[in-house]
C-alpha cells in the first residue's frame, strides 16, 4: 500500500527537496512513523509530545485530519496526504 | 531583498485593516511561480476573529494551496494587521512563520501613529526576522 504525501516548502530540506513522497501505513500515526524512518527528523517536525503540532495542518484527501480522528485517522490505498504549515500569528 | 508592491494593494490592505478592526485582518498576494512578483491580491478570512490572533481557516488554507498549485503560482506576500501594536512580527508570528520564501507584511491600526499608515515587510526564516525595504509602485 502506497500513499502520496505532499510536503510543504519548509519541510523539503528533510525530503531532499521532493515536493511529494511515498509512504506506507494504515493510520496517520503509522504513516508519520514510516516518513520519519525514511526522512530522519521529519516526525519531530510534525509531532510534539505524541500529538500533531498546533501549527501543522494535515489533510487526508480534502479533509482536515482533526475531523477524522487525528493521528488515529484511517488511511486507505490511494489516499493522498497533504501537509501544510498553518498561516497564523498574533 | 526588498518588496515591490503596487499602491493599489497597499491601499486595499490598509482599508481591509480598518474595515475588520478591532479584529486582525489577513490575506496573501500571489504571483507566477518563481517570479517573486506580487500581482494577485487575495484577502483571506481571519478564522480566529480576534484582535490579537489571526489564522487562515484550515479548509481555506488547503483551497489556497491547491489554487496556487493549479495556477502555477506562489505565495509572494502573507500579510496581517496588528490592531494596537507596532507593525513588527510578534513572538507568535515568528513561531508560526512557515513560508521561508514569503514576504511577511504587517500593517497596524494603532491610534498613536496616524491610523493605518504603517506598512512594513519582513523575512522570517528559522526564527530570524529581517526587515526589508518596501518599494510602492504607482
Amino acid at each position: 500500500m502506497s500513499i502520496e504525501v505532499r510536503i510543504p516548502t519548509i519541510l523539503r530540506p528533510y525530503t531532499k527537496d521532493q515536493k511529494s513522497v511515498e509512504a506506507n501505513g494504515a493510520t496517520l500515526s503509522a504513516v508519520i512513523a514510516d516518513l520519519d524512518a525514511n526522512y530522519a527528523g521529519l516526525g519531530e517536525r510534525l509531532l510534539e509530545n505524541g500529538a500533531l503540532r498546533r501549527f501543522i495542518n494535515v489533510y487526508i484527501n480534502d479533509e482536515d485530519v482533526r475531523f477524522l480522528g487525528g493521528l488515529d485517522a484511517q488511511i486507505k490505498d490511494g489516499d493522498s496526504i497533504t501537509i501544510l504549515p498553518a498561516v497564523a500569528g498574533g | 531583498m526588498s518588496l515591490e508592491i503596487s499602491r493599489a494593494y497597499v491601499d486595499a490592505i490598509l482599508q481591509q485593516s480598518r474595515d475588520e478592526y478591532p479584529d486582525e485582518c489577513c490575506g496573501v498576494i500571489l504571483g507566477p511561480a518563481g517570479s517573486g512578483k506580487a500581482v494577485r491580491h487575495k484577502p483571506m478570512v481571519n478564522a480566529a476573529h480576534s484582535p490579537t490572533f489571526y489564522e487562515f481557516d484550515p479548509k481555506d488554507l488547503l483551497a489556497l494551496y491547491r489554487e496556487v498549485d493549479d495556477n502555477d503560482e506562489e505565495i509572494v506576500v502573507i500579510y496581517h494587521s496588528h490592531t494596537e501594536t507596532e507593525a513588527f512580527p510578534s513572538r507568535t508570528d515568528i513561531s508560526y512563520a512557515g513560508e521561508p520564501g514569503a514576504h511577511y507584511v504587517l500593517c497596524s491600526t494603532r491610534k498613536e501613529i496616524a491610523p493605518a499608515t504603517e506598512f512594513r515587510s519582513f523575512r522570517i526564516i528559522d526564527g530570524v526576522v529581517t526587515e526589508e525595504p518596501v518599494t510602492i509602485l504607482d
